[in-house]
């Protein structure tokens, strides 16, 4: 069960932060993710997301991150 | 000989080190791609050359993309790491460096983008990073080649320290452990560059920044390309050539085969540079005065979008239509670059990760997407008609480009992955490398186009001569005369588009056509089949079976569009 205020990537707010903390994808995905330091623990801004299911841009660790709308509903995050 | 290896995560200056390291020109970008096929120099240590590769940029050595595969496969077979690290991004970046240290091969670091850590408010305590990694740490800044020297100096003094290996887990734990032994973090505000970073990537500001973009480069591109040829290239060859080549005409006596395979034709008493189709007339005014131009204006204002970071940020604001046609977002690079030469458009799409993906844009880039040397003689004989024939050809391509997209993403079998990029922060493209790569890629144009420009206006000649046009014309009229309405003699120049799509629209100069058929001359030349260079490289990179499945959709696509323009127009 997701508490209140766990929620997907995809369905987060722009300017909203938050920490991960599950990454509910295959090894590939967990994989190509982590190396472009979204893992479990880190916390992310959200910056904006494109209509129509676009790719979400995330900014970790200074750095800006765009993530396909697929993944990003993977990716769980706990806001603040 | 000794072999150094430049390794580190993508946008991270890599390439810059390597020229620095190097002074070979190599392309340098913002997106990676580029490096994928990696580049290779070599370098003064002490008294010794060495080799320096630039390995494609990797985030890890477990390989998640043909890249990494390649980078690792690369370092198996170096003797010393120079691992550039982004010093504003230390955290990700070390990831990498452990899993090297991890190796039985010494390592340096180069920290690059050191002058960025100052403002960004970044603190990174230098000795004690070297003495928790146990390798040389020397500070860069590869754009202003400050630091190089003591690198270079450094790279003796790699070192291996041989750390255990850990699992995934563990090294980032050990990440997480150097980060908060080295690096101090102070708060600052966003800075105007970062508050337009982030209007780039958002659906109403990034929309309407992604049209402005794109609306002023194409107008660049025509000022700049228009301007040349007007001012500069169309003088020359009109008041300095052409005299020249009208004495040669009269010494060769105005007429016969051999005058006309050097000369060309003489019309009404003069050459024409565009209809006279002679080696030393249409063959140099073709490619120099008409498409030379455009080639320069096209690839300098690609070369800044590329260094400035803008083109992520248009992978972003284009995936959603992309998704439609089958592809991500990031296919929008290799489209862009199918506008300056289909080939290394057709390279680029390498960049993306399934061969679905990979069919479905070569067989729409060389469909509808004309190249530069194409688009300048639609803008050269089309555009003299009226602009709103060229605004036809134009929209017809685009319509074509979406609706065939929309098929294949149907009939194409297999799966798309879905878009996962870095974007790079905005930065001011170094002019340096800017006119390098303007210098690489014109410079490329003139050896690959003109000798094929000029071998096609000798075999066009002696074929025309031996009366082996006529024979194909005739065999042909009933679908170019009766499907296309175009003249049975246009089909030379559908053929000549095999070897080069300019000098085939050239070719529809003299047939003295309506603007409608122009128009559907230069769409069906556009989309019939391509040049042979790019028919070369579809065939190495699509293999046999998908370039015949590839090259049907093009003649089917070419001679259907083709109709139906003829039927409206």
């Amino acid at each position: 069960m997701l508490d209140r205020k766990q929620i997907t990537l995809a369905r987060m707010h722009g300017g909203q932060s938050g920490t991960v903390i599950q990454i509910r994808g295959g090894h590939g995905m967990v994989n190509r993710l982590n190396a472009l330091g979204i893992m479990p623990g880190k916390r992310i801004t959200k910056i904006s997301s494109m209509l129509m299911r676009g790719p979400v841009t995330i900014e970790v660790d200074r750095v800006q991150v765009a993530i396909g709308f697929g993944m990003a509903n993977h990716v769980i995050v706990k806001l603040d | 000989m000794t072999k150094i290896l430049l390794m580190g995560n993508p946008n991270v200056g890599k390439s810059v080190i390597f020229s620095r390291l190097t002074g070979v020109h190599v392309v340098v970008s913002n997106y990676p791609g580029t490096t994928v096929s990696y580049t290779r120099g070599y370098t003064k240590l002490g008294e010794e050359m060495a080799e320096v590769i630039d390995v494609p940029g990797t985030y890890t050595l477990e390989p998640t993309t043909e890249a990494e595969e390649i980078a690792l496969q690369m370092l198996k077979t170096g003797d010393i790491v120079v691992n550039v690290v982004n010093a504003t991004n230390l955290e990700r970046n070390l990831y990498l460096t452990l899993q090297l240290l991890e190796r039985d091969i010494p390592v340096v670091v180069a920290l690059n983008i050191w002058d960025d850590t100052k403002h960004l408010g970044i603190n990174i305590d230098l000795d004690k990073l070297r003495q928790l990694l146990g390798v040389p740490v020397i500070p860069t800044v590869a754009i202003t080649s400050e630091g190089i020297k003591e690198l270079v100096e450094n790279i003796p003094r790699a070192a291996s320290p041989h750390t255990p290996a850990r699992t995934r887990n563990q090294r980032w734990a050990a990440v997480g452990s150097i980060i908060d032994k080295v690096q101090l973090i102070t708060h600052r505000h966003h800075t105007w560059h970062e508050h337009l970073a982030d209007a780039s990537v958002k659906p109403l500001t990034g929309g309407i920044m992604a049209l402005a973009v794109l609306v002023s480069s194409f107008m660049v591109v025509r000022f700049i390309g228009e301007s040349l040829i007007s001012y500069v290239l169309d003088p020359l060859f009109t008041n300095l050539w052409a005299p020249v080549v009208m004495r040669l005409s009269d010494l060769m006596g105005g007429g016969g085969f051999l005058h006309d395979i050097v000369v060309g034709k003489v019309i009404s008493g003069e050459v024409n540079f565009v209809e006279s189709f002679g080696l030393l007339t249409s063959g140099l005014y073709v490619p120099f005065a008409m498409v030379l131009p455009y080639i320069v204006s096209f690839y300098l204002v690609l070369g800044i979008l590329e260094d400035t970071g803008y083109l992520p940020r248009l992978a972003v604001l284009m995936d959603t239509i992309m998704h439609r046609l089958g592809l991500h977002g990031y296919a929008i690079i290799p489209t862009l670059l199918g506008l300056g030469c289909n080939v290394p458009a057709v390279l680029a799409t390498r960049i993306l990760e399934s061969k679905r993906e990979r069919f479905i844009a070569a067989t729409l880039i060389s469909i509808a997407v004309p190249c530069a040397a194409l688009q300048a003689m639609i803008f050269g004989l089309v555009g003299a008609q009226g602009g709103q024939y060229v605004a036809i050809v134009y929209g017809t391509l685009f319509v074509v480009w979406i609706i065939l997209g929309i098929i294949l993403n149907r009939l194409v079998r297999g799966f798309s992955p879905e878009l996962l990029i870095e974007i790079p922060p905005y930065r001011l493209p170094p002019w340096r490398t800017v006119l390098q790569k303007l210098w690489m890629r014109t410079y490329g144009f003139l050896v690959e186009a003109i000798p094929i420009i000029l071998g096609a206006v000798v075999v066009i000649n002696i074929l025309y001569f031996f009366g082996v046009f006529d024979a194909i014309a005739n065999f042909t009229a009933p679908v170019v005369t009766g499907l296309l309405g175009l003249p049975k003699e246009a089909v030379t120049a559908i053929a000549i588009g095999f070897l080069r799509k300019d000098v085939a629209l050239g070719m529809l100069a003299p047939l003295s056509l309506s603007a409608g058929q122009l128009v559907v001359g230069s769409v069906v030349l556009a989309m019939f089949f391509p040049c042979i260079a790019t028919f070369v490289v579809l065939l190495r990179e699509l293999g046999v079976v998908n370039m015949l499945k590839a090259a049907g959709i093009m003649i089917a696509t070419a001679l259907i569009v083709g109709g139906i323009l003829n039927l409206i127009l």
